[in-house]
C-alpha cells in the first residue's frame, strides 16, 4: 500500500512549503485534536494571508498553548472562518478580539454544525445543502432560502480548504489514523475536505498492516504527511486547561 | 423546591437560601434537571446549564451529549483524575459513563439537528414571551459566541434556557421581543430565572412556578411581557 514518505522527521519540514494565501483548517476542540506542534511550526515558517478555519481562535484558558489567535497575532492571517469570534464568557476578552476589533483581521462566524456540514460536505463531494440552522436570525438576512416540507431551510455551501493539520492518537505508515475519545472532533472531516492534510502523532507510527482496518477513523488516503510528536518538553502535549482568573 | 440531594466531585456547596433574590445559579439548574424525563438524551449549554449534571435527579437516567461528540459523559474530575484527550463542549475533563461513544463533529450536529437531543438548556441573554431567545451577541458588540447554539435551538425536541431573571441594572431579560440578535424564534418551551420556572405562550410567559420567597407581584415587577398566573 502506498504510505513509505509520509512520514517526515520534523514539523518544519511538514509545514515548509505552506504558500501565502493558504486556507488551512485546524483540527481540535478544547484541547484534544488540536495541532499544536504544528501551528508552532506555521508560526515559525510564516506563511501570510491565511485563512484559518477553527472551531475557535482559542486563547481563552492557560496556560495557553499554539492558537490560531497567534497567527493572527503574528500577522499571518487574513481571514477566520469560526463558530466564535468573541469569548464565551461577555466578561472575558480573548486575544483574537483585539485584533478583530481592530480591523486587522476578518472574520466569518459560523453555527458550529453548520461549519461542521460545510466541511463534511466538501469533503464528500456535495457543494450545497439546506439546513434549518440560523433560519431568522441575523446569519440569514439576505440569504438563500429555502422552504421544504413547510419548513424553512437557510442554503449553506461547502467549505473546501487547501490544508487540514490534525492531531492523532496513532497511525500506521500508510496514514491510517485512530483518534482517542475527543480528539476526533473535527478531525477527520477537515481532513476530507483538505488537499493535503498533516497529522502530528502521539504514539509510535505503526509499520503497514499493525493497525484493525476495523478500527480505522480516518483511512490514509486522506493522510499525505504525519509526524510523531516527541516527549515533552521538545513536542507539545495537551496540559490541563485552567480557567483564566475573571 | 428544595435543593435535591446531590452528588459528585464537583459539587459546589449548598449555598444559603436568600429569599429577597430566588434561586442560586445551581438550584436554577437543579430545578431545571427535575424536569429531565427517564431515558433523554441532553445536551447542556456552557454556563449555568453545565451545573444540570450535577444534580441528582433520581432514579431517572439521562444521556448527556456533547457538541464535540462525546454521548454519555458523566461527572467532571478533579486533577490528577482527568484524561486529558476527553473533554465536555465546556472544555470541561468529565469522565465517561459505561456505555459511552464518540462520534466527529459532523455526526454529532447529525444527531442534534435530526431531533435525537430531547432537550438542550442553553444559557440566554433574553427570553422573548413568543420563545425566541438572544444568547450569541451583545449590544455593539461586532464578535459573536454561536458554538453550536443555533444548531441546538433549531434542532433539538425541547429547548430550555436559564438566566438570571434581570440585569444588573434591573431591566428585564424575559421580553416581549428580544432587543439582541436572536439565536432562534418561537423554540423556548421553558425559561428559568432566579425568580422561577417561566414558560413562553405567545402573549406573556405563564407562571409555572415561583422560587420561595418570591411573590407573583415581585416576579411581574422585574418582567418585560404580561405574566399570566399559572
Amino acid at each position: 500500500m502506498a504510505g513509505r514518505g509520509k512520514i517526515l522527521g520534523s514539523f518544519a519540514e511538514a509545514v515548509a512549503d505552506m504558500p501565502d494565501g493558504a486556507v488551512i483548517a485546524f483540527g481540535g476542540f478544547a484541547g484534544p485534536g488540536t495541532p499544536y506542534n504544528l501551528i508552532r511550526a506555521l508560526l515559525a515558517q510564516g506563511a501570510k494571508d491565511l485563512t484559518c478555519v477553527a472551531n475557535t481562535t482559542g486563547g481563552a484558558h492557560q496556560p495557553r498553548m499554539p492558537d490560531v489567535a497567534m497567527l493572527v497575532e503574528n500577522r499571518q492571517v487574513r481571514k477566520v472562518i469560526c463558530s466564535f469570534t468573541a469569548a464565551n464568557r461577555p466578561t472575558d476578552v480573548i486575544p483574537f478580539t483585539r485584533y478583530y476589533e481592530a480591523g486587522e483581521v476578518e472574520a466569518e462566524l459560523v453555527p458550529q454544525g453548520t461549519l461542521a456540514e460545510r466541511l463534511r460536505a466538501a469533503g464528500a463531494g456535495i457543494p450545497a445543502f439546506y439546513t434549518p440552522t440560523a433560519v431568522g436570525t441575523e446569519l440569514a438576512e439576505g440569504r438563500e432560502t429555502r422552504v421544504i416540507n413547510g419548513r424553512e431551510y437557510l442554503l449553506e455551501y461547502a467549505l473546501p480548504v487547501d490544508v487540514a493539520l490534525i492531531r492523532a492518537w496513532k497511525a500506521d505508515a500508510a496514514g491510517n489514523l485512530v483518534f482517542r475519545l475527543a480528539q476526533r472532533n473535527f478531525c477527520p472531516i477537515m481532513a476530507m475536505a483538505a488537499k493535503l492534510t498533516i497529522a502530528e502523532v502521539e504514539e509510535e507510527i505503526l509499520p503497514v498492516g499493525a493497525l484493525d482496518p476495523d478500527h480505522i477513523h480516518l483511512p490514509g488516503m486522506f493522510v499525505q504527511r504525519m509526524v510523531k510528536v516527541p516527549p515533552p518538553p521538545e513536542g507539545l502535549w495537551t496540559v490541563r486547561r485552567v480557567e483564566r482568573a475573571r | 423546591m428544595s435543593r435535591p440531594l446531590s452528588g459528585g466531585p464537583a459539587q459546589a456547596p449548598t449555598p444559603a437560601s436568600a429569599p429577597a433574590t430566588g434561586w442560586s445559579r445551581q438550584q436554577m439548574a437543579d430545578r431545571v434537571a427535575q424536569e429531565f424525563q427517564d431515558g433523554w438524551v441532553v445536551n447542556l449549554g456552557i454556563g449555568i446549564p453545565t451545573l444540570c449534571s450535577n444534580t441528582d435527579i433520581g432514579g431517572r437516567e439521562v444521556t448527556y451529549h456533547a457538541e464535540n461528540g462525546v454521548i454519555g459523559y458523566g461527572p467532571v474530575l478533579p486533577p490528577g483524575e482527568e484524561d486529558l484527550h476527553l473533554v465536555n463542549a465546556g472544555g470541561q475533563n468529565v469522565s465517561l459513563r459505561p456505555g459511552a461513544s464518540i462520534v466527529h463533529h459532523a455526526d454529532s450536529f447529525a444527531i442534534i439537528r435530526s431531533g435525537r437531543i430531547d432537550v438542550t438548556v442553553l444559557g440566554a441573554y433574553e427570553v422573548s414571551c413568543r420563545g425566541d431567545f438572544a444568547n450569541w451577541k451583545l449590544a455593539g458588540a461586532k464578535g459573536g459566541t454561536i458554538g453550536g447554539a443555533m444548531d441546538l435551538a433549531a434542532g433539538a425536541r425541547r429547548v430550555f434556557v436559564i438566566l438570571e431573571h434581570t440585569q444588573r441594572n434591573g431591566a428585564p431579560r424575559l421580553v416581549r421581543d428580544c432587543a439582541l440578535p436572536v439565536t432562534a424564534r418561537g423554540v423556548v418551551t421553558l425559561a428559568c430565572t432566579n425568580l422561577g420556572l417561566f414558560e413562553p405562550v405567545g402573549e406573556g410567559f405563564r407562571v409555572r412556578e415561583l422560587a420561595p420567597g418570591i411573590s407573583l407581584e415581585a416576579a411581574r415587577a422585574a418582567t418585560g411581557a404580561p405574566l399570566l398566573a399559572g
